[in-house]
C-alpha cells in the first residue's frame, strides 16, 4: 500500500540511475529481467519503478504520479516543477555549454541567434549578460544549426564534446554543470516522508560512497 | 437532505462556512471585478502580473479578480476590534498547465486589526479544522517569516544571493546551499543553518526543541516563542497531532510577515490550503496592525476520492404502446418509494441498477 512510486528516466541514465538506487539497498529484480513490462515492484524494499522519457520525469513528480524521480539539472532548470530537489546522485554528469563553429566569434554587434532545445536556460543566460538573442527552439540535432547558417551558436548539452568536435564546433562558455538529482513530490514527501527521506539519505551515502571510491 | 447531491467542493464550501460563521466570522460578498489600477498599485503581493481585464462601459479598465484579499483589506473599515469576515468567491489566475486563465473557486477567511496569540491560534486552528473538513489524514505545515529572516538578518547578502538561498530553500535542495557557500555567496554557518531549517520536518514538540540552538538574535527568538504559543494553543485543542513545522514554505519575503502555514490532504499532489500573517500590504493599503488570514483551493477538491458514477437505481423503458400516464404513474411511484429513476426510449449511456422495461417486446423478451 505505501510503497514509493520512483520515475526513472527511460535510456542509459536512467540504468545507471537505477544501479545507484540498487546499491542504497533497492534493489527490483524484476526490473533487470528482459521484457516489456512498464512497471516493476519490489512490495519487499517498497518500490514500484517506472521508466518515462527523460524529459517527463518531473511532470510525473509534479503532479505525484510518482513520489520520486531522477531527473537531470538541464530538465529541471528548463521546464522549472514545483517539486523537492533532495539530492545530487552524481551520476549523468555534464555541462550545459554554449557553443559555435570554431572560427566563431560574437563580436556584440549583432543579434545572437541561439540554436537550442533548451529556451529558458538559453534566455535565462543571455539575460544575465544583457545579450540581445534571437532563441530557435530545436527538438533535435542542434550542432546541425550553426553549420548551416540556421543560428550563430548553440546552448546544448556536452558530455564528451566529440559530438562537437567532429562537426568543426568547439564549447566556447559553459552555462551551468548538469548532473541527476532526486526530486520528490511535495506532498508525497510529507506523506510519505519517512520513507523519501530514508532513500534520499540512503542515496546521498552511497553515491558519496562511489565518489571516494573513484578518487 | 441527500449528502450525494453536493460535490465534494459544495459540500465542503458549505461546511466551512458553517465552521468560521461558529467562530463569528461574517460573510463578505465582494462584487466581480475591481479596478484593474488596484492590482497595478500592489502588483509585488500577487502571484502573478497577468491579469483578465475589460474595458467598463464608462472607459474604465477593470479586472475579475486574481485575489480575494486585496479587494477585503481595501474596503475594509479600521475600526475598534477585529475585523473578522470569510469568503466565497471566485478568482481568476492564469494556468500554466490549462495553457490560459482558470477560474478558481476559493473559500477563506481574514482576521485584521489588533492581532494577539488568541486570534492568531483561533484562525490557526480554523486552518486545520478546514482541512479536517476534507480529509480526516490532512497535514497542516506551520512556519515563521521572522525566524528565516532573522537567520539572514545582518549578512548583508546580494539580491541575487538571496533569492538563490529562498529557492533552495523552498525546495529544500540543501546540496544547493551548500553550493551557494562554494561560490562564497552566502556564510558557511548560515549556509548549514538555512539547510537544517529547510529540511526540518517534524511534530511541533521535537521541532521546536530542534529550533532552540539557532536561534542567535532577538528576532528569531521571537519568532520560535510565538511559534511555541500557537503550537501550544493547538495542543489543548488536540489538533498538534497534524501540525509540522516546516521552513522550506517560509521563503516568501514580500508577501508574509509572521506565521505562515499550508495545508495538504493525501491524494492531492498540491496544496489545498495557504494562508499566513500579510502586515506589509496591510500597511500598504494605509492601515494599522495585523492581517492574517488563509484560503482553501476548492477546485483541487474535484480530483479527491473516486469519481462519482452518474448511476440511477431504475431505468424505465417505454415506447408509443405505453400511455404517457402510465410512464408518469410508475416513475412516480418509485421517486415516492426513495429510488432515483430515469424514463427513456432507449437505452442512454448513462448507468442503472434495474431495469424496468414497460414496451410490449421487453416484456415478451
Amino acid at each position: 500500500m505505501n510503497m514509493v512510486n520512483i520515475a526513472l528516466p527511460k535510456g542509459r541514465l536512467g540504468e545507471t540511475v537505477y544501479r545507484s538506487f540498487k546499491a542504497a539497498g533497492y534493489a527490483c529484480p524484476s526490473i533487470e529481467e528482459e521484457n516489456r513490462k512498464l512497471v516493476f515492484e519490489n512490495p519487499e524494499a517498497g518500490v514500484r519503478y517506472f521508466w518515462v522519457k527523460p524529459s517527463d520525469v518531473s511532470i510525473y513528480v509534479e503532479r505525484g504520479a510518482a513520489d520520486v524521480g531522477v531527473a537531470g539539472k538541464d530538465i529541471l532548470l528548463e521546464y522549472q516543477p514545483d517539486v523537492y530537489e533532495l539530492a545530487d546522485l552524481d551520476v549523468g554528469r555534464c555541462r550545459m555549454c554554449v557553443a559555435a563553429k570554431a572560427d566563431f566569434r560574437d563580436g556584440g554587434a549583432r543579434t545572437l541567434r541561439v540554436a537550442t532545445k533548451f529556451p529558458r536556460i538559453a534566455r535565462g543566460y543571455y539575460a544575465s549578460l544583457s545579450r540581445d538573442i534571437d532563441v530557435i527552439k530545436l527538438n533535435g540535432s542542434i550542432e546541425l544549426a550553426p553549420l548551416l547558417g540556421l543560428s550563430d551558436v548553440i546552448v546544448d548539452i556536452v558530455e564528451t564534446g566529440r559530438t562537437l568536435a567532429e562537426n568543426g564546433l568547439e564549447v566556447k562558455a559553459e552555462v551551468v554543470p548538469v548532473s541527476a538529482r532526486l526530486i520528490a513530490n511535495k506532498v508525497s514527501w510529507k506523506f510519505k516522508n519517512g520513507a523519501i527521506r530514508r532513500m534520499a539519505r540512503l542515496l546521498a551515502e552511497s553515491a558519496a560512497a562511489q565518489k571516494e571510491e573513484q578518487a | 437532505m441527500n449528502s450525494g447531491l453536493l460535490q465534494k467542493n459544495e459540500e465542503t464550501a458549505f461546511r466551512l462556512r458553517g465552521l468560521y460563521r461558529s467562530y463569528g466570522y461574517q460573510p463578505y460578498k465582494m462584487s466581480k471585478f475591481e479596478e484593474y489600477d488596484l492590482y497595478v498599485r500592489n502588483k509585488s503581493f500577487l502571484l502573478s502580473e497577468n491579469i483578465l481585464t475589460f474595458t467598463d462601459l464608462d472607459g474604465k479598465l477593470m479586472a475579475l479578480k486574481p485575489d480575494v484579499t486585496l479587494s477585503i483589506l481595501k474596503n475594509g473599515r479600521s475600526g475598534p476590534g477585529l475585523q473578522k469576515v470569510y469568503y466565497s468567491e471566485n478568482v481568476y489566475r492564469p494556468s500554466a498547465t490549462a495553457g490560459g486563465f482558470r477560474e478558481i473557486p476559493q473559500t477563506g477567511l481574514e482576521c485584521i486589526g489588533s492581532l494577539d496569540a488568541a486570534a492568531e491560534g483561533e484562525v490557526l486552528m480554523l486552518a486545520a479544522k478546514s482541512l479536517a473538513a476534507i480529509s480526516p489524514e490532512y497535514l497542516l505545515d506551520v512556519s515563521h517569516q521572522g525566524f528565516v529572516a532573522g537567520l539572514l538578518e545582518g549578512l548583508d547578502l546580494p539580491e541575487t544571493a538571496r533569492r538563490r538561498a529562498m529557492e533552495a530553500m523552498g525546495a529544500k535542495n540543501a546540496p544547493a546551499l551548500e553550493g551557494l557557500a562554494g561560490e562564497g555567496l552566502l556564510p558557511e554557518k548560515a549556509a548549514k543553518a538555512l539547510s537544517r531549517l529547510a529540511l526540518l520536518y517534524d511534530r511541533p514538540a521535537p521541532a521546536l526543541a530542534a529550533l532552540e540552538p539557532l536561534a542567535e538574535n532577538q528576532r528569531m527568538a521571537a519568532a520560535l516563542a510565538e511559534l511555541k504559543e500557537l503550537c501550544a494553543l493547538m495542543e489543548q485543542r488536540g489538533l498538534a497531532e497534524h501540525l509540522r513545522l516546516d521552513f522550506s514554505i517560509a521563503n516568501d519575503m514580500n508577501y508574509y510577515s509572521g506565521v505562515v502555514f499550508r495545508g495538504f490532504v493525501p491524494g492531492l499532489a498540491a496544496g489545498v490550503l495557504a494562508g499566513g500573517r500579510y502586515d506589509h500590504l496591510l500597511h500598504r493599503m494605509g492601515r494599522q496592525g495585523g492581517a492574517i488570514g488563509f484560503a482553501v483551493y476548492l477546485d483541487q477538491l474535484e480530483r479527491f476520492g473516486a469519481p462519482s458514477r452518474d448511476e440511477v437505481d431504475v431505468l424505465v423503458l417505454y415506447d408509443d404502446s405505453v400511455s404517457a400516464a402510465r410512464v408518469a404513474a410508475e416513475t412516480d411511484a418509485l421517486v415516492a418509494a426513495g429510488q432515483t429513476v430515469r424514463a427513456e426510449r432507449q437505452k442512454p449511456e448513462a448507468g442503472y441498477k434495474r431495469l424496468l422495461d414497460l414496451r410490449k417486446e421487453g416484456r415478451e423478451g
